[in-house]
């Protein structure tokens, strides 16, 4: 019996989802008593060998082919469902990201297996499995049975930190060439474009957000002046990019960007659930709004109870006049 | 080129506000006093279709499995310029129809509609459902109808018997390029969804809505429960009522070492 553990990497970079996914890989190997074999698929897979063996592949399985130059969720759930066969697997696992749970899904669909996404926790004791899984990005967890030959699982990403194994040592390498036609580049990234680089609304550091009780797309000038000031970005909620105030990429939730700043200031939001999620791994909250019983200031580690609009221009004003400009 | 055919997919789900109860056998969020929508994705899979539409020519057709109270989120669609609506509906709960049966299903159904009206150019899904979020389903049914997919699809453009969808990453897009007929998941972002004029209620009112029956059998992953996640309850520090908290706003952000900023 084997566990298959999908790598994440970009052309032979590796991703923090792959590190979290040999983590979590290793939790679940202990429980079932089986080593880890770490799969890396296409043009750059040779690259993540070392960094998978210093998180704890006992195997590397490099695929390669002609045909694997760039990401495709046919090309890699194709080879990964040969290499399955190929290994006997009874596991298959990696992280649910965009790519994670988009190859999974293929692979369950070739071979019509369930595949559960998202989980948080996996009990391994008893066929079917037990198995705890995220529901409404994060607001809900679901408990589900597992029942299946090949079992298909991800775990939510961020649900494990990425940590490097204690006795880890070099990863042997295995390769695979699966049997694969044109076929598999029809869904195959044909081009990037790249737009910005540097900080953005899920890496910053600082985020300024409004939301509806900041009132019109012009009224966020004061939000954005304090971002500046802060080196961080603008925020939103939903109800600000339905009402075509500010681009969906500013939009944090369920449905925009789930951010983990030092400092989240939330002003004028009420803190609708599938808005909490996407702001809840921030390290500090401080909700600014009128409304003392809002979900946002109840949630908050700090509030202050009164107009954005007056509050977020002095916080500009006071860093101004400290730093003597 | 001729008329567009295209067809979204969409889920009943209920709208919680502040916090999402459980009933007490934890078999389903409590909705007796919540409203319901569809996931923010599967509206702008609307959107975009109804604007692909306007563009090209053709007609939306809008596809959900679920309740009879499901014809709610059909008829919704109809307010936005959807032309036809299709209910394949169950008697059970959406919880007892995991992602195997849900995509089993919805692929029969998709197969007997094109059968009847014939073939759709695109398909479209949701990235993911809001309430289960299975990540599966519209892969499965393209899988099953042998058709192409690409999910987190944040971008479309027809370049002659193309699909040029774009899929959004952090800082830029990665560029897909499917032939026709071709099925894509979508996320929210890809418009701007419209909001339905008086006119497009009136419309809604008596688009046609055709009922179809299918039957699927349960796959491997089944519901025990649903459960709410642990909470840490946190005191909030009021640091004031009016603007002058500035002051002790400032000394926090001090204290956190993020007024570094650009001096
Ligand atoms: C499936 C699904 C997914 C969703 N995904 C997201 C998502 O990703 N992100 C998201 O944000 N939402 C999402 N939503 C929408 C969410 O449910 C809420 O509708 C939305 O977050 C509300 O935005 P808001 O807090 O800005 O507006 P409101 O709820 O209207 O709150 C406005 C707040 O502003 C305060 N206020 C008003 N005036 C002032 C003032 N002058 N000064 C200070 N405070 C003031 C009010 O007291 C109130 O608390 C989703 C919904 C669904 C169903
Ligand atoms: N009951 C349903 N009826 C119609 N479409 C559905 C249903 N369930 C899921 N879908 C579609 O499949 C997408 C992915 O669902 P899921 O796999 O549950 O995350 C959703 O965004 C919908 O577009």
């Amino acid at each position: 019996m084997t566990m298959l553990v999908l790598l994440e990497h970009d052309c032979g970079e590796i991703t923090e989802a792959a590190r979290e996914a040999l983590t979590a890989a290793r939790i679940l190997g202990d429980s079932l008593g089986e080593s880890i074999d770490a799969v890396a698929i296409g043009a750059g897979a040779d690259d993540v060998v070392d960094e998978a063996g210093r998180f704890g592949a006992d195997t590397v399985h490099v695929v390669s082919h002609d045909l694997l130059t760039d990401y495709g969720p046919d090309a890699w759930a194709e080879a990964l469902a040969q290499l399955a066969d190929d290994a006997d697997a009874d596991v298959v696992m990696s992280v649910g990201t965009d790519r994670g749970n988009e190859v999974m899904a293929q692979m369950a669909a070739r071979i019509d297996a369930p595949f559960v996404a998202n989980c948080t926790e996996i009990d391994t004791d008893d066929d079917p499995w037990s198995v705890t899984r995220v529901q409404w990005g994060g607001s809900l967890l679901e408990d589900v049975t597992l029942t299946a030959d090949r079992k298909l699982v991800t775990y939510a990403h961020h649900a494990v930190a990425a940590e490097p194994a204690d006795a880890a040592g070099d990863a042997t390498v295995e390769t695979f060439e699966p049997d694969l036609d044109e076929s598999v580049t029809v869904t195959m990234i044909a081009d990037r474009d790249v737009l910005s680089q540097g900080i953005t609304l899920s890496t910053s550091p600082v985020v300024v957000s409004g939301g509806r009780g900041v009132g019109s797309a012009d009224a966020f000038a004061p939000l954005e002046e304090l971002a500046e000031l802060l080196g961080g970005v603008v925020g939103c909620s939903r109800a600000v990019t339905n009402n075509g105030w500010r681009p969906h990429s500013d939009q944090v939730g369920q449905t925009g960007t789930r951010i983990a700043p030092e400092i989240y200031i939330a002003t004028g939001i009420s803190g609708a659930i599938q808005h909490w999620v996407g702001a809840m791994a921030s390290k500090r909250i401080l909700a600014i709004n009128t409304d003392p019983e809002a979900n946002m200031v109840s949630k908050a580690d700090y509030a202050v109870i009164a107009d954005l609009h007056k509050v977020v221009p002095a916080i500009s004003a006071e860093i101004r006049r400290r730093r003597g400009a | 080129m001729s008329e567009l055919r295209v067809l979204c997919c969409v889920k009943r789900v209920p709208a919680p506000g502040a916090r999402i109860n459980v009933t007490d056998d934890g078999q389903a969020v409590e909705t007796a006093h919540l409203g319901f929508t569809t996931s923010p994705h599967e509206e702008c899979a609307v959107e975009e279709a109804v604007q692909l539409v306007e563009t090209n020519g053709g007609a939306v057709t809008v596809l959900t499995l679920g309740p009879p109270e499901a014809e709610e989120q059909l008829r919704y669609a109809a307010s936005v310029g959807a032309t036809d609506l299709v209910l394949v509906p169950i008697e059970d709960g959406l919880a007892a129809w995991d992602p195997q049966r849900t995509a089993s299903a919805l692929a029969d159904a998709i197969q007997a509609i094109e059968a009847d009206g014939g073939p759709f150019d695109l398909i479209m899904f949701g990235n993911e459902s809001a309430d289960s979020g299975g990540f599966q389903v519209g892969v499965r049914v393209a899988r099953a109808l042998g058709r192409p997919i690409v999910n987190g699809i944040k971008g479309t453009e027809l370049d002659g018997d193309q699909i040029v969808a774009r899929r959004a990453i952090d800082g830029g897009f990665e560029v897909y390029r499917l032939p026709r007929p071709a099925v894509l998941g979508v996320k929210e972002g890809i418009n701007l969804p419209r909001y339905p004029t008086m006119k497009g209620r009136l419309a809604s009112k008596k688009a046609d809505m055709q009922v179809r029956d299918i039957a699927a059998g349960a796959g491997g992953q089944a519901m025990v429960q649903l459960k709410r996640p642990a909470e840490t309850v946190k005191e909030t520090r009021i640091l004031g009522t009016d603007e002058t908290a500035a002051a002790a706003i400032v000394d926090l952000l001090e204290e956190i070492g993020v007024l570094g900023g650009t001096q």
